[in-house]
């Protein structure tokens, strides 16, 4: 694969053909759906097909002269780009499949300009992953967040979703300007990335490098307290969209990350990673406990993939710290950790949103509180967002809980560390990091109970019908991606040493390895072998049942619910959303702001109304806003709409120019 | 992969299945004697098994295939946690397989689908229990995680076996870590098990049901297995206790027939003294209210991230 480069740049040019196609008949639903999005998958899993075999090979370089003059494009594909990649073709190939039957007519912009933003937003993401300059960087990135913000109002004529949309632009902006800012730090003889790695910097400009880093694509990656956007974003999105977005664009931020710090920065301090891994653990509870008391189902989603975020940077930040001391196998498997949780968080996600937009098709309804017993109606559905919801809740044997058993593992094969303070820091963050796991799972039964056990909440749910064509064979591709990953975590860890030796200078596999048995330090102290752990657990099953239905009998009667002999039963007595986030609201009370209508026994129209809000945001965010306000109309003075003023300003203006040229 | 392996894990699996209703009976009748009432027969859990397992099943119109399920998958979980867990003997084969991260993942899944189960009817109580069931479970699950990881700490292993090996090893001395995880895990096992007091697994008042709430639903054979499941998990986490507290008497790696005959009775006569000790904890406390749960288990788990802390500090 000596010409692995070309492919991918191949791949991403016949992307934006595809996408550019679309205009030639933008209102045809069959040729936008079916056809293009079709080809997409296709050149998505060519493109995961190159990046995986492109794997652990030397790296490879391409100047190509495009943009403006003497600033050409370089591109570079290594271990790391190649990985991040093969998460964009895989995620992609079963999104574009879902949406080729997805996108219906009269839904806001026309197909064929949706797309072409679709397209445009996989080619971004794309360039960012080959970019090999902060110029190509840029223009990728920037490019990747317009696209994306398009994507997002597609429904731009409800304004809730122009609002949603703006907020978005506007933290992929602050995020942008200190990303440039830290390439700006990072600056070599020039501003390709092999300068940066090549230049000597100072332990403090170093440090401003990172902290910019982790702001800038701290952003993009919904840390806290720059998460407000993705539960405002997410929902607003078309479902593979949201897929799209929460599962690779949030991942590109991630690669960003690990590209700063441990390739353009030549050397780690121990307390960068202590600070991503506090921020990480907080970004996690913060995420996962507004999770659990969302009504609507894809905030519930985006605040669960902010959970996720938190967790990866934790394993970023647990990487750094290792690094930084030296244990190169212990910052291999938490760096291992890391990786194998953005990949599975990028399969389980979107195919939890893309079962949330089925549903959304199927029944016109967000919101928890008017879902439930989807699973007779949609059994498709239903049951491979079981998949989903048992990886995303970090369960045998499914992929979640691989990453979330390697990280464990780094935690508690934590060898003495020279700073007290920071030893101690390790078994607290592992008790978070648990807490977190645990709250994951409540959410998750929370998530599928209410949308897809039950009965109706609304009788029109009724005629709910179950996933096309397309749309099954998408949450398949995933559900099936869930298991293989969770069944075969040796194979995929074989392939990440390649990204675990360029960064960290180790390998997680050993030679000698048996490859069902997953033992990163040692068969004796520690190992998981999720194949026999699915055997042993079927097969037990199957023994159980045929056990009991030959020695006793199978018969079995149907008849109505019992529920205790109660006479009355409807569908409205069931447990809502609201109720089954209740117990976790009162607990941690103070982490939410809490707004609460409660009735008396005297109201003639009894009205219960509670909203869980978020502290960020009237804490930090509407100050900020307030103040810019107030800055802006203080200058907004000096506006005075007559020509002479304006020209005294720049006669001004030009003194000044002088005075400091001169 | 030793015969001797094979046979001490197919034992050992023999006899949680076995003698899992039975603790369940002798704790009973131990609760039944200090509370000076007429003791039930050992042997009626046994017997109600078997009368379930006769009668015909039902399950209401509106049941999934999930509700099915549930029962077959939950006693799938607790047997293969059976079989990792050591009670009798550390060199078993398939607890290379799940290590302690693993074993709680196991209790984990069942935990899952037994919520689900119970949400799947969208009766009132059922949704209720699910939810009161995830709700222990968020701080009860971290809980038990920390008190493993104060083990893996002072052993340098998350597999059970080797933990096992290492404790039954080590000089006697007292070591503070694993008094707070004791302490810690005793009042996790305690909400995990639905007893006093966390949970009542003798009401008869819906509203204050958890583990019970949940399972309404359920008739013959499931509930049978979902009864044994209980029984079993019960098994398993008294074997967790004694494996990571009182390990002596386990029969260790290399040991002969003999040390794994020997271990059946020492694990029957460590399980009586347990199960007496829970009765005593069950009488002599009372059920909290739901809203007082959290603290309990936080306490728990307060206590088993100290015992991590003071591991790390005391280095032992």
């Amino acid at each position: 694969m000596d010409k692995a480069l070309h492919l991918v740049l191949a791949a991403i040019v016949v992307w934006l053909v595809i996408g550019a196609m679309g205009l030639a008949r933008p209102r045809s639903l069959r040729y936008v759906g079916r056809v293009l999005f079709s080809l997409s998958a296709l050149v998505a899993i060519a493109l995961t097909v190159i990046a995986f075999l492109s794997i652990g090979n030397a790296a490879q370089s391409l100047v190509l002269p495009l943009g403006l003059p003497d600033l050409p494009f370089h591109f570079r594909l290594d271990s790391l780009s190649a990985f991040f990649l093969l998460l964009l073709g895989a995620a992609s190939a079963g999104i574009s499949v879902f949406s080729a039957g997805y996108f219906r007519q009269s839904e806001g912009v026309a197909p064929g300009l949706v797309s072409l933003q679709y397209h445009a937003f996989l080619a971004a993401m794309a360039l960012v992953l080959i970019a090999d300059d902060a110029y190509a960087f840029m223009v990728a990135w920037e490019t990747m967040a317009l696209a994306s913000f398009f994507l997002v109002t597609t429904d731009h004529r409800i304004p809730d979703i122009r609002r949603a949309g703006f907020l978005y632009l506007l933290i992929a902006h602050i995020g942008a300007i200190m990303i440039l800012l830290c390439f700006g730090v990072l600056r070599g003889d020039n501003f390709t990335f092999d300068s940066m790695r090549l230049a000597t910097r100072s332990v403090a400009w170093s440090s401003i490098a990172f902290l910019l880093a982790l702001f800038g694509f701290g952003a993009k990656a919904g840390l806290l307290p720059l998460h407000v956007w993705l539960p405002e974003a997410h929902p607003a999105a078309p479902s593979p969209v949201s897929a799209l977005m929460s599962g690779v664009m949030l991942k590109t931020a991630i690669y960003g990350l690990l590209r700063v710090t441990f390739d353009l920065l030549n050397a780690q301090l121990w307390w960068w990673g202590v600070l991503a891994l506090v921020l990480g653990l907080a970004t996690a509870l913060f995420g996962v406990l507004f999770a659990t008391v969302q009504t609507d189902m894809k905030r519930l989603l985006a605040y669960s993939s902010i959970e996720n975020i938190g967790i990866i940077v934790a394993g970023i930040g647990l990487t750094i710290l290792f690094k930084s001391y030296d244990k190169a196998l212990l910052a291999a498997i938490a760096l291992t950790a890391t990786l194998y949780h953005a990949l599975n968080h990028a399969l389980f996600k979107s195919l939890l949103f893309l079962a949330t937009g089925s549903v959304l098709h199927s029944t016109k309804e967000r919101s928890l509180g008017k879902l439930g017993g989807l699973i007779h109606r949609m059994p498709w559905v239903a049951w491979l967002a079981l998949a989903g919801t048992l990886a995303c809740a970090g369960l045998p044997p499914f992929n979640g809980f691989v990453s979330e058993w390697l990280l464990l593992q780094a935690f508690l094969f934590t060898p003495n560390l020279p700073l007290s303070f920071v030893n101690m820091l390790v078994p607290l963050a592992a008790a978070a990091l648990v807490l977190a796991a645990a709250l994951a799972a409540y959410v998750m039964v929370k998530f599928y109970g209410v949308v897809f056990l039950g009965r109706p909440r609304e009788p029109n749910l009724a005629y709910a019908h179950d996933a096309g064509t397309f749309e099954r064979i998408a949450l398949v591709w995933f559900g099936v991606g869930c298991l293989l990953l969770g069944l075969l975590p040796v194979q995929v860890i074989a392939h990440l040493d390649a990204i675990n030796t360029m960064l960290v200078g180790s390998t997680v596999s050993h030679p000698g390895t048996t490859w069902w048995l997953l033992a990163p330090i040692d068969p004796d102290r520690a190992s998981y072998s999720p194949v026999i752990v699915l055997v042993a657990t079927v097969a037990v099953l199957l023994l159980t049942i045929q056990i009991v239905h030959r020695n006793y009998h199978g018969r079995l009667r149907k008849g109505p619910v019992w529920d205790c002999g109660f006479p009355a039963q409807t569908a409205r007595m069931q447990d809502t959303a609201e109720g089954f986030g209740q117990p976790i609201r009162q607990i941690f009370e103070q982490f939410f702001r809490i707004e609460r209508v409660l009735p008396t026994p005297f109201d003639a129209e009894p009205r219960y109304f509670v909203r869980a809000d978020d502290h960020f945001w009237y804490g930090l965010y509407l100050p900020i806003a307030r103040a810019a306000e107030w800055i802006a109309r203080r200058i907004g003075l000096i506006q005075q709409g007559r020509i002479s003023v304006y020209l005294t300003y720049s006669f001004f203006t030009l003194l000044a120019l002088l005075y400091f040229v001169l | 992969m030793t015969t001797t392996g094979i046979i001490s894990q197919l034992l050992q699996l023999v006899i949680a299945l076995v003698l899992a209703p039975l603790l369940v009976g002798w704790v009973n009748q131990c609760r039944a004697w200090l509370q000076n009432k007429r003791a039930p027969s050992l042997l009626l859990p046994y017997r109600t098994i078997r009368k379930l397992f006769h009668k015909d099943a039902v399950v209401a119109d509106n049941a999934s295939p999930i509700f099915r399920l549930t029962p077959y998958v939950v006693f799938a979980a607790m047997a293969l946690a059976a079989a990792i867990v050591p009670s009798l003997a550390t060199d078993l084969p398939f607890g290379h397989a799940a290590d302690a991260i693993a074993l709680v993942g196991l209790f984990a899944l069942a935990r899952v689908f037994i919520a689900l189960a119970a949400m799947d009817l969208g009766t009132a109580f059922g949704s209720l229990g699910a939810r009161r069931e995830m709700f222990i479970g968020f701080l009860a699950e971290p809980a038990l995680l920390m008190v493993l990881f104060t083990a893996s700490l002072i052993s340098g292993a998350t597999l059970l076996p080797t933990i096992v090996e290492t404790l039954a090893h080590r000089d006697i001395a007292i070591y503070p870590s694993l008094a707070f995880a004791g302490v810690a895990f005793t009042m996790v096992s305690l909400a995990e098990n639905a007893r006093i007091p966390v949970d009542n697994p003798a009401t008869h008042l819906e509203l204050t049901m958890i583990h019970e709430a949940m399972i309404l639903e359920y008739s013959a054979r499931h509930l049978a297995l979902i009864e044994w499941a209980s029984a079993l998990k019960l098994f398993n986490y008294s074997c967790i206790g004694l494996a990571l507290f009182l390990p002596f008497g386990i029969a260790g790696a290399g040991a002969g027939w003999l040390a794994i005959l020997a271990a059946t009775p020492a694990l029957i006569g460590k399980l009586a003294v347990g199960g007496f000790a829970l009765a005593l904890i069950e009488t002599l406390s009372a059920k909290l209210r739901i809203f007082r749960a959290p603290e309990f288990l936080g306490t728990a788990f307060l206590l088993a991230v100290l015992a991590m802390l003071v591991n790390l500090l005391l280095g032992s």
